[in-house]
């Protein structure tokens, strides 16, 4: 049994960004992704006997904030009542006929896909993040996504400014590897 | 004359748009003869580019805090 353990203490620091990101893309707002976050967490340590070890500790919790994210619209949608479906002609054909057939999407189009694809994009940035050191992790996040000044970065973790291009340059040096594969 | 390491920390900077104008000027000269960095420039360049084309969203540290304090009460 002891190969099959999960360790809470270090869900946190080790998911809570990936499962944060994922969430978001799918609620499109940060405090009830938040919120799902923590709440999966809770419901991962209450059926911590059930995990069985077959797959990863991440797919695991992916699996069980998808359950989350469903819930979260069921809720909303029958706090409303009930789903309402809309359509409403578009406004430039007023002729009769074709108008379902207008509604369907472009088949041309790939606006879509890039909302998708740029989702993927994060969710692996995301996970190559997640591989580096501790360390260059937090510095790349800081001055990445939450684009804080070096003075700032270099007072709060109390490093000097060559440290903090050091960690950057190795981050993003084993970022590219990472990312290499798929995306360059 | 600059270093390859050097002119790494200066690309480095440049996509964080701290590079002054004078280490610019360094970088393009280095990059003018050398290979690797070249090569290396341009990969940053486009890491930059998907950094910033896909939706990258963190918890801020102090809610992580709390997270953890509050899933550290139920184990």
């Amino acid at each position: 049994m002891e190969t099959h353990q999960l360790h809470p203490e270090n869900w946190v620091d080790q998911y809570a960004d990936y499962l944060f990101n994922y969430a978001v893309s799918r609620v499109s707002d940060t405090e009830v992704a938040k919120d799902l976050v923590q709440e999966t967490f809770f419901a991962g340590l209450k059926s911590a006997k059930n995990y069985k070890g077959t797959a990863a500790e991440r797919t695991w919790l992916i699996a069980i904030l998808k359950r989350k994210v469903i819930d979260h619209y069921r809720k909303i949608y029958s706090n409303k009542g009930k789903a309402e479906v809309r359509m409403s002609y578009s406004s430039h054909s007023d002729t009769d006929g074709d108008w379902l057939e207008e509604q369907v999407a472009d088949p041309i189009s790939t606006l879509e896909n890039d909302r998708i694809e740029n989702e993927e994009l994060g969710l692996a940035i995301q996970e190559c993040i997640s591989k580096l050191p501790k360390k260059q992790s937090l510095v790349f996040i800081m001055k990445t996504i939450q684009g804080m000044s070096t003075e700032d970065i270099c007072k709060e973790l109390g490093i000097n400014p060559s440290n903090l291009w050091v960690m950057i340059h190795r981050a993003r040096t084993a970022l590219m590897g990472c990312l290499n594969q798929n995306w360059f | 004359m600059i270093s390859c390491d050097e002119a790494a920390i200066i690309c480095n900077k440049k996509q964080y748009k701290e590079a002054s104008f004078i280490e610019k000027i360094k970088l393009v000269m280095h990059l003018l003869y050398c290979n690797t960095c070249s090569k290396f420039s341009k990969r940053n360049a486009e890491l930059t580019a998907l950094c910033d084309k896909a939706p990258l969203h963190c918890l801020p540290a102090k809610d992580k805090l709390i997270m953890k304090k509050d899933l550290q009460d139920k184990i």
